[in-house]
């Protein structure tokens, strides 16, 4: 579990390296998921890279342990919100009708466009 | 040390340890109601960790910097948690590559609506301007959305309020919403919820189903760029 985590640690690292050294305009952990992922197919590829983290379920586990709980890695940043109460009355209900429609809207348009644009793409590939 | 039990709680209530373990009990608890309730939307563990913590804090007079001296430990696993999707991105990369095409098309429209929509929204209510410049990003990841505040000269911390609040709402929304219009498709609800509520709505995804939390992952990464280009056009197009 230490040397998934490690693995893991290592990958945002290269990704943070990576953002700052030649300014890629990404967020450091969205690179380093990238690199996990690339090795994650290479490892497929050349048997040489399937070992420590990399072999029998290692990394995999522990991932799907950090992302069961990804919920818990919000709290600390919704406290903060709590804090904040006077923001929100300041600007009253207003503040929380346009965010409750504006989510509302953005969940039914992009469910929506996929759901279509998937049917379209399925149908064009069932043409003879 | 004296024996003095306010001292102590003084020692204690300065220590990353109690809040530290405040944080992983009040989840643990608000979680097990969660499961116990079969994921009710509204049993989100977000929510009632938040407010649960946040009303102790306010009866202890709690600073926000004492409680993150001991909450950060749990923030700073955000940045794993990205790194760690490259997990379930692998493991349904088939289904992920087949669907390139819609979650692209998606993405723009996606995009657009939740920049769009509350600007407009917030401008024909007449909230003040930097108000509405402060909830523009609200759709992605603080961490982003506060820096694209910045640079729009609006209040990151109102944008980081608006942030964690529409994520909150997507992830109670979502599944009655879906449900109550039929769509079964779970690549379609996970890339909805991952564009309109970032990482809360990605967290409720994978409760929901594991095809739904990596649509969503995806959706929430590839927003997250899209919308640090989009606000600043939008704000130009729309406010004058």
């Amino acid at each position: 579990m230490i040397a998934s985590l490690s693995l893991i640690l290592l990958c945002q690292l290269a990704g943070e390296a990576m953002v700052r050294g030649i300014g890629v305009p990404m967020p450091g952990p969205v690179i380093g998921l990238m690199f996990l992922l690339v090795l994650l197919l290479l490892r497929d590829r050349f048997a040489v890279l399937a070992r420590g983290p990399l072999q029998g379920d290692g990394v995999e586990s522990t991932s799907r342990g950090l992302l069961a709980n990804l919920s818990l890695l919000f709290v600390p940043a919704g406290v903060g919100v709590v804090q904040k109460l006077d923001l929100i009355v300041d600007h009253g209900v207003a503040f929380l009708g346009v965010l409750a429609i504006s989510v509302l809207i953005t969940l039914l348009v992009t469910v929506g466009t996929f759901i279509v644009a998937s049917r379209l793409m399925t149908r064009e590939e069932d043409r003879p | 040390m004296s024996g003095d039990p306010f001292s102590l709680w003084v020692y204690l209530s300065q220590s990353p340890l109690l809040w530290l373990t405040v944080t992983l009990l009040v989840y643990a608890i608000t979680d097990a109601i969660s499961t116990w309730t079969h994921r009710h939307p509204f049993a989100n563990p977000v929510l009632h960790s938040m407010w649960i913590i946040g009303a102790f804090l306010k009866l202890t007079n709690t600073s926000y910097t004492t409680y993150f001296g001991g909450a950060q430990f749990v923030h700073f696993l955000l940045g794993p948690a990205t790194v760690a999707l490259a997990v379930p991105l692998y493991e349904n990369r088939k289904v992920v590559a087949s669907a390139i095409l819609p979650m692209l098309v998606a993405l723009a429209a996606g995009s657009v609506t939740a920049v769009a929509s509350v600007v407009l929204l917030a401008e024909a209510v007449g909230l003040p301007r930097e108000v509405v410049l402060s909830m523009a990003p609200k759709s992605v990841t603080a961490g982003v959305a506060m820096g694209i505040s910045e640079s729009l000269h609006a209040d990151p911390s109102l944008t980081a309020v608006a942030v964690i609040l529409t994520g909150i709402m997507g992830a109670i929304t979502v599944t009655p919403l879906m449900n109550r219009m039929g769509i079964t498709d779970y690549r379609a609800r996970g890339f909805a919820v991952g564009i309109a509520a970032h990482g809360i709505g990605t967290a409720r995804a994978f409760q929901v189903d594991a095809v739904a939390g990596v649509f969503a992952g995806i959706a929430m990464s590839l927003n997250a760029l899209v919308t640090s280009l989009l606000v600043p056009l939008a704000v130009t197009f729309l406010l004058r």
